[in-house]
């Protein structure tokens, strides 16, 4: 069982919890040593796993999942704790490792309690690597609600503002997607087992392909409808809003980042995958909420003066464009998904640390009562612009190459209905423009508001290492994209054909 | 009369010895003896419960077919004896105020006598077995209940429960009477009133007999709408016996509820009584969660919080299939271990301070770090959140009843996990209460006793490992399969 790859990105968390319980509770030096070390660790697996990765498909190897591992868990339902990846969980599972190790540095002066704040965080990374993983879905959806928990008290405890309603809100909206998923899920396992024995495993499941078409539609919208409320799809998009403006930067890294990206995932490797003849019949539902979404967030964000709160619009609006892409259910549009999510993990996450620096530093994130950060913090306005650009989609940043890629896609469904929504979200493009650059206008570039500010200082080292990793990836998708789509090209080859056969 | 059958009765001899060694040792021992009863009984009980796990089953009916202790009810006992273990630690320090030490040898037995019962109840093939089973399980509880003489609550606890459990004992009997009619032969065995029910047409009689009897166990294990006295007693009683109520006394009624309605009435299932369990259990989760939502008093606000757990445990009848028993006693076992991990909490807090508020454990994590982990990782358990052993007995048995495949089974189980968002949230009350409430600690830090402790430690371990370690559930579904052969 340890001698394979995957697992240890399970086991390195644990270990990172382990490690954490030795430490005294105010001894920061030993805390940030395990914290350090271990994320360091995980960010270099997760490397080395893309490595490997790209070693053995050039070698030749196309199965659907490499680094396969099935363990017997629990033996009367069938239930195993089966790992394996593709291009895509490969790819999320770097992303997974570059926000763990930027938010570490985010959060290096944590107060109080900083050795339950990373507890919990640890306990977070675990379930986002275990889900990322795990390839049978009892274990996914374990994993999966092991990163929402700890959410609640990471925000109730650590966060600022209303933090109670906050995380209540967050933690029970997002659990209640979690009873629909669960219920879809037993519905899948049931229906593609055979002789009183459920099917968990997901390749096993796509390759059964035996869930009655009836029953597809309904699980259908369980999943989606389930995976769609962490992917912040409208209308249950509700609790994203408060839940990131309210939660400790890090958090807010790792929510947006990271876990969001659990939605998109899921919904592409359960809803989509799984069910896809219910997919091709029931998008057009989830075409229309998450075109709403895409464009209801983007005006959101305009009328916003707090800066989590106009990000956190914009993430509504940027993860409606993953589902949206998904939907699409053709490979360039998936494919643009799959980039959309990598470019808003790194940038989303840049915007939140940036955040959470200049409000550690101002004590405010309301844009009317800052400005000219660029005088008295150069190196964090720079920041703070390129992420904006990376976010409105300059040629060069990651987001471009990602929208562009989901625009083409999507025209390749001609019927009117598909071109409406299409135009629609196209024009998100613009509107994203207005409010990054209202931001960037105000806040980076306007005149200096409150003289009290131009003693700040500027960015301390662990600050600018973690905000130059997230640039350095940003900058990286956008100039050298097609290493990105040799990684995940194949990985849509099963996805894509089970899509045409349920035609 | 053939004396050698009563060897098969092992688990319940080993209990009626321990009962009466304490009972000499209490009543002839003098005050010296009375000094040590305490770790006297908790090592004599540890060891039975070492015994019950280790001891093979007898498969054989014995008392003419009354009679029988399978896999499923042995491992059921050993479960059973695990949590009284537990409440006789987290009880220890309780047993040596003055108030109570010196009729701690009553406690001792009472709470013997009511598990001798509550073995009977489990292993009983004949409802004659059944009603003394629940009977010396039910009477001394309410003595027990009235424990805290000089507490009018106490009383007034003691007399609800006493009251409703004759009630309801009535209702139960009334039920038999008339199921006795249906056998035709004259016979109270379960295999025979299975025989005699097989074909019959769902006359309004036949509904009221399973009413009947439904409502009479339905009160021992407080489903809705005999839920009325749960409140109330487990407020008054002692935290001890409340913590022996709820989950004790439910695991074995939960566990007679499904011999009965699978041996006995397993051929109406489909006819009779899956509709009503549907609606009491629907009912049962619902309102149960819904109440609890309002409470302020921690022991109050357990006794809501066990209603709609024991909602989620009788899921477990709507399957009848092995997988089922099974899941059912994995759910249980983790219940046992959750629920008494927050009693330990509470009843560690309430003897040191007296205070039972949820509103007293506000900062709590500030003065006793350790409660607090413990309290936070039983109410995520509770809950049903992975990685702790609620998750997975939740699942697990949401798992087992979907393997019908009926819509409607479906339905309940969509109703099941939606009313689980709800307990989500009064749980996380009790977190925000002690993580994030503002103020000063209410609760100054105190060492809890060393049996205290330990309770809390087995509790703890429970909660992280019955779920990652498979053997449990898999030892449960093993030990119930006998059943369906």
């Amino acid at each position: 069982m340890f001698s394979n790859l995957l697992i240890w990105f399970v086991i390195v968390p644990i270990i990172m919890m382990a490690g954490l319980a030795c430490c005294g509770n105010s001894n920061m030096k030993a805390i940030r040593a395990v914290m350090v070390t271990c994320s360091t660790v995980l960010l270099g697996m997760a490397i080395w796993l893309v490595c490997e990765f790209l070693r053995l498909r050039g070698a030749g190897d196309t199965s659907e999942m490499l680094f396969q591992g099935s363990w017997m868990w629990y033996e009367p339902l069938n239930i195993h704790l089966a790992v394996g990846v593709d291009g895509i969980s490969v790819l999320m599972l770097l992303l997974s490792a570059i926000i763990v190790f930027a938010g570490t540095f985010a959060s290096w002066k944590i107060s109080p309690l900083p050795k339950n704040f990373f507890l919990w965080f640890a306990l977070l990374s675990t379930g986002v690597f275990g889900f990322f993983i795990s390839i049978d879905m009892f274990t996914m959806f374990m994993f999966y609600e092991v990163a929402l928990i700890p959410m609640y008290l990471l925000i109730g405890v650590w966060g600022t503002g209303r933090k109670e309603y906050s995380a209540m809100k967050l933690t029970l909206m997002l659990m209640g997607g979690s009873a629909f998923l669960m219920l879809g899920l037993l519905g899948i396992a049931w229906h593609s087992g055979s002789a009183g024995v459920p099917e968990w495993n997901i390749l096993q499941i796509a390759h059964n392909n035996s869930i009655d078409p009836s029953w597809q539609n309904l699980l259908f919208c369980f999943t989606f409808v389930g995976f769609g409320v962490l992917g912040a799809m409208f209308p249950f998009h509700t609790w994203s809003p408060d839940g990131h403006a309210c939660a400790p930067t890090a958090v807010s890294m790792l929510h947006a980042g990271v876990l969001m990206k659990l939605g998109g995932y899921g919904c592409f490797r359960i809803a989509i995958y799984l069910l896809p003849s219910a997919a091709q019949e029931l998008s057009w539902i989830f075409i229309i909420l998450t075109g709403i979404s895409i464009v209801y967030g983007a005006f959101s964000a305009c009328v916003q003066t707090d800066l989590k709160y106009i990000n956190a619009y914009s993430s509504v609006s940027h993860c409606g464009m993953v589902l949206f892409a998904i939907l699409m259910l053709n490979q360039t549009a998936m494919t643009g998904g799959i980039l959309q999510m990598l470019s808003h993990g790194l940038m989303t996450a840049l915007f939140f640390a940036l955040i959470g620096m200049i409000y550690g530093r101002t004590h405010t994130r309301d844009i009317r009562q800052m400005g000219g950060l660029m005088k008295i913090m150069p190196y964090l306005g720079v920041c703070y612009m390129i992420a904006g650009f990376a976010s409105l989609g300059l040629p060069g940043m990651s987001g471009f190459v990602a929208e562009m890629t989901i625009f083409f896609g999507a025209f390749e469904d001609s019927d009117l209905f598909h071109r409406i929504f299409v135009i629609a979200a196209t024009c998100s493009i613009v509107i994203t423009a207005v409010y990054i650059l209202r931001v960037v206008g105000k806040l980076i570039l306007g005149p200096v508001q409150d003289e009290h500010h131009l003693s700040l200082t500027d960015a301390s080292w662990w600050e600018r290492l973690s905000t130059v990793t997230l640039i350095v990836c940003l900058a990286g998708i956008g100039f050298f994209p097609n290493w990105i789509n040799e990684t995940i090209q194949n990985s849509f080859v099963p996805i894509v054909n089970a899509l045409q056969a349920a035609i | 009369m053939d004396y050698s059958q009563f060897g098969a009765m092992l688990p319940e001899l080993i209990i009626l010895g321990i009962f009466l060694i304490v009972f000499c040792t209490d009543t002839f021992g003098g005050e010296g003896a009375r000094k040590i009863l305490t770790p006297f009984t908790t090592v004599l009980f540890g060891l039975a419960t070492v015994a019950i796990w280790i001891i093979p089953s007898n498969a054989e009916p014995i008392f003419g077919g009354m009679y029988v202790d399978t896999t499923a009810c042995k491992a059921m006992k050993a479960m059973l004896n695990v949590g009284v273990f537990i409440v006789l630690l987290q009880s220890a320090k309780w047993t040596d105020s003055d108030e109570v030490a010196i009729r701690k040898g009553e406690f001792y037995e009472l709470m013997l006598v009511t598990l001798f019962g509550m073995y009977l109840m489990i292993s009983a093939r004949h409802f004659l077995l059944f009603v003394i089973g629940l009977e010396s399980a039910s009477l001394p509880l309410a003595a027990m209940v009235a424990f805290n003489k000089k507490h009018y609550e106490s009383h007034e606890a003691a007399i609800k429960y006493i009251l409703t459990a004759v009630f309801s004992s009535a209702i139960l009997l009334m039920g038999l009477s008339l199921v006795y009619a249906f056998s035709g032969n004259g016979s109270l065995y379960f295999d025979d009133i299975r025989v005699a029910l097989t074909g019959e047409a769902p006359s309004g009689l036949l509904i009221a007999a399973l009413a009947f009897v439904i409502a009479g166990i339905g009160f021992k294990l407080s489903l809705v709408p005999f839920h009325l006295w749960t409140a109330d007693v487990y407020q008054g009683a002692p935290t001890a016996i409340t913590a022996y109520l709820s989950v004790i006394s439910k695991g074995s009624a939960a566990f007679a509820f499904f011999v009965i309605f699978v041996q006995a009435f397993g051929s109406m299932y489909s006819v009779v009584w899956e509709w009503m369990m549907y609606a009491v259990i629907i009912a049962t989760i619902t309102i149960g969660n819904l109440f609890a939502m309002r409470q302020k008093n921690m022991k109050r606000f357990m006794a809501f919080s066990s209603i709609s757990q024991a909602g989620y445990i009788m899921l477990g009848v709507m399957t009848e299939s092995a997988l089922g028993l099974g899941s059912m006693m994995f759910y249980i076992f983790v219940y046992i271990v959750s629920n008494l991990a927050v009693f330990s909490v509470i009843s560690a807090i309430e003897r040191k301070t007296g205070l039972v508020g949820m509103e007293d454990y506000d900062g709590l994590h500030k003065t006793n770090p350790w409660l607090s982990f413990a309290m936070t990782l039983a109410m995520f358990s509770l809950a049903g959140i992975p990685p702790f052993a609620g998750f997975f007995s939740k699942i697990l048995i949401f798992t087992s009843v979907t393997a019908s495949d009926s819509m409607a089974l479906y339905m309940l189980v969509l109703v099941a996990l939606i009313n689980t968002i709800i307990s989500l949230y009064y749980y996380l009350l009790v977190v925000k209460a002690i993580w994030i409430n503002p103020g000063e600690a209410k609760v100054e830090g105190f060492r809890s006793s060393g049996a205290e402790r330990l309770a809390l430690w087995i509790c703890v371990a429970g909660i992280i490992f019955f779920g990652l370690v498979p053997y449990i559930y898999q030892y449960c579904v093993d030990m119930a399969l006998p059943m369906f052969n």
